[in-house]
């Protein structure tokens, strides 16, 4: 445990020192590893956790955005009020997914397929959808970049790579005691056996829901970030499967079910695509589409040789093993 | 609106439905029987189409005779796929394989990328133009042919599974896998088979397909989920479900187009997809299990 702690907060430190000699380039990566490392972390809750494979989290992510971008765009209300906006609706579009889906008693592959469901009906629907943009997109007012402007979080990237960091951290802690307390085993016994679960009385269906909620909570925060870093929110871009699957890769390629799992995969997916493209650039490959295949036959050859995910064998190499 | 202009819509609706439906057929067949989803459904129906273009372009060969070479091919392709690739997933979690199959479809849909650049292809036959009257109805033929061509894979497809014996065994794969295994099948090698006529399937669609529509790499992951839509709504894993499925699916899109937006025709599709999903999750003709 203590090995572990160490790291850890070596880790953090790394992380908080990282600005002092970095350049702007790094940092800009460095806030993409937490991004997928945060919204890996809210996915795991509902799959790592209590084994809910949602292949559609595009739909919080982009509900997210888009409800703190809004109310910025039309009323000028920050993202802090945004924010609560945003989970909440999330929170409830979760709820009635979760609702009607366990109810009905759909899981498995059906849940997964549902849930792609929502999130493509969800997009179209916002491209249909004025308010916003339609599917011109909404554009939010980028102010000058050097002042920190916490009240409407519009600043220089610095502060957004220290915002995800502590988002990142956050949900990492909270992952860690959810884990440690009673819906984090009531999930994982959802998860490894739900008759059994059951059996032993515990309310599976209520249990699912908070996970559905937690995650999409976590989901819709992501999502109001994106909105105040990136400033342009397309339906088509923003709810695209694309982006559910980007979520979903960094904890299937670290580990799903762990804590690192999340962040260790953002980490080397996001270098990885960094590396090819400067690799394609190096040696004059600029072919459209030639980046994808290598960053594809990279997965590929992670998901065969490594099934648990990079995090699990080398925790063991370390000997960082649990228990 | 006029009767007769919906009348129309209505029934090239049903035609482009039909060539879905055997896109989605090959979908369903293989989750039947390996009880694998196949993410890169899509992206294997845009390979066919551009094999279609690239046979035509070269050789002048009309996508119904280049048919026949394509789905040789693809069930090679696929039977090597599932023998090689997915064989050893089949016993790991639901994650796992869809992650598996996620990195297929991307290296297929950017490969077709730099191979074919973004722009659409297409080919150009002389009855594209051409349509037959039925009375008030104008059909086109291309339509007619594809959708007969899809006709005419399906039930050969029925056939195999009805009255020869490997189809036999593969319906005892997918009915009792242990069972299958306890007389003596060889489950992966019929699994094997069960992804190329899959494949075959698609490479038929895909054929049909580029005579009704532009192929671009970017069509892969929307036939993807296109394809799980008509399954899911005509019921995983049954074969008539798939082609009752891809009409409705056909028809409701075309009818989309013509009273709202063209744009939203895929709405009705998804809406159409939960709905079934709700009330009744087996599917239309599906089975519970």
């Amino acid at each position: 445990m203590s090995r572990r702690a160490a790291l850890l907060s070596l880790l953090v430190v790394s992380l908080l020192a990282l600005p002092h000699f970095a350049g702007a380039y790094a940092i800009s990566l460095a806030t993409l590893i937490l991004y997928f490392a945060y919204s890996g972390q809210a996915w795991n809750v509902m799959m790592g956790f209590a084994g809910q494979l949602s292949l559609g989290h595009s739909l919080y992510v982009g509900v997210g955005a888009y409800a703190a971008g809004a109310l910025f765009f039309h009323y000028g209300i920050g993202p802090w009020a945004g924010l609560w906006v945003a989970i909440l609706l999330c929170v409830l579009l979760g709820v009635v997914i979760g609702f009607l889906a366990f109810r009905f008693g759909i899981s498995g592959v059906y849940f997964a397929l549902l849930t792609i469901a929502f999130a493509e009906f969800t997009r179209i629907g916002f491209d249909h959808f004025d308010w916003i943009g339609g599917p011109g997109g909404m554009f939010l007012r980028v102010a000058q970049r050097d002042a920190w402007d916490l009240v409407n979080f519009r600043g220089p990237p610095l502060m957004y790579y220290y915002a995800m960091l502590a988002l990142t951290a956050g949900a990492f802690a909270l992952c860690f005691f959810l884990l440690k307390s009673r819906p984090g085993y009531y999930w994982q016994a959802i998860r490894e056996n739900e008759e059994a679960a059951q059996a032993l009385g515990i309310n599976t269906f209520r249990w699912k829901m908070l996970a559905v909620a937690v995650s999409a909570a976590m989901t819709s925060v992501s999502g109001v970030f994106f909105a105040f870093y990136y400033n342009n929110l397309f339906p088509e871009q923003i709810f695209h499967i694309s982006r559910s699957i980007e979520i979903i890769l960094g904890p299937v390629i670290g580990g799903v079910g762990t804590l690192f799992g999340p962040i260790l995969g953002a980490a080397v997916l996001t270098l990885l695509s960094d590396g090819i493209t400067e690799a394609v650039a190096a040696l004059g490959w600029e072919i459209p589409g030639i980046k994808q295949v290598f960053y594809g036959l990279v997965l590929l050859l992670v998901i065969m040789f490594l099934p648990h995910g990079i995090w699990p064998p080398l925790a063991r190499r370390l000997g960082l093993h649990k228990r | 609106m006029p009767l007769d202009l919906v009348l129309n819509v209505v029934v090239s609706g049903v035609l482009t439905g039909l060539v879905y439906g055997l896109m989605a057929l090959g979908l369903s067949v293989i989750f039947g029987v390996v009880r694998v989803v196949n993410f890169a459904h899509g992206e294997m129906m845009t390979i066919a189409m551009y094999a279609a273009t690239v046979l035509f372009a070269a050789l002048g060969l009309d996508p119904f005779v280049a048919m026949l070479p394509i789905a040789a091919a693809f069930f090679v392709f696929g039977y090597v796929l599932q023998a090689g690739l997915i064989n050893p997933f089949i016993t790991r979690p639901e994650h796992s394989q869809f992650m598996l199959l996620v990195a297929v479809a991307i290296v297929m849909v950017n490969a077709m990328l730099m191979i074919f650049g973004p722009d659409a292809r297409n080919v150009q036959v002389s009855y594209q133009l051409e349509s037959f009257e039925v009375g008030k109805l104008l059909i086109d033929k291309a339509r007619v042919y594809a959708a007969g061509a899809a006709v005419l894979a399906s039930a050969s497809l029925f056939a195999f599974f009805r009255f020869t014996l490997t189809g036999k065994a593969i319906r005892a794969c997918a009915d009792n896998y242990l069972g299958a295994k306890v007389v003596g099948l060889d489950v992966k090698r019929l699994y094997a088979l069960t992804f190329g006529v899959g494949a075959a399937c698609v490479a038929v669609a895909g054929c049909a397909m580029v005579l009704l529509v532009e192929v671009t790499p970017s069509l892969g992951p929307a036939y993807t989920l296109l394809a799980f839509v008509i399954v899911i709504v005509g019921g995983l894993g049954s074969m008539g479900g798939a082609l009752l499925g891809g009409v409705l699916i056909g028809v409701s899109e075309a009818l989309a187009g013509l009273f709202i937006a063209p744009s939203a025709k895929s709405m009705f599709s998804f809406g159409l997809l939960i709905l079934v999903l709700l009330l009744r999750p087996q599917g239309l003709l599906g089975k519970r299990s």
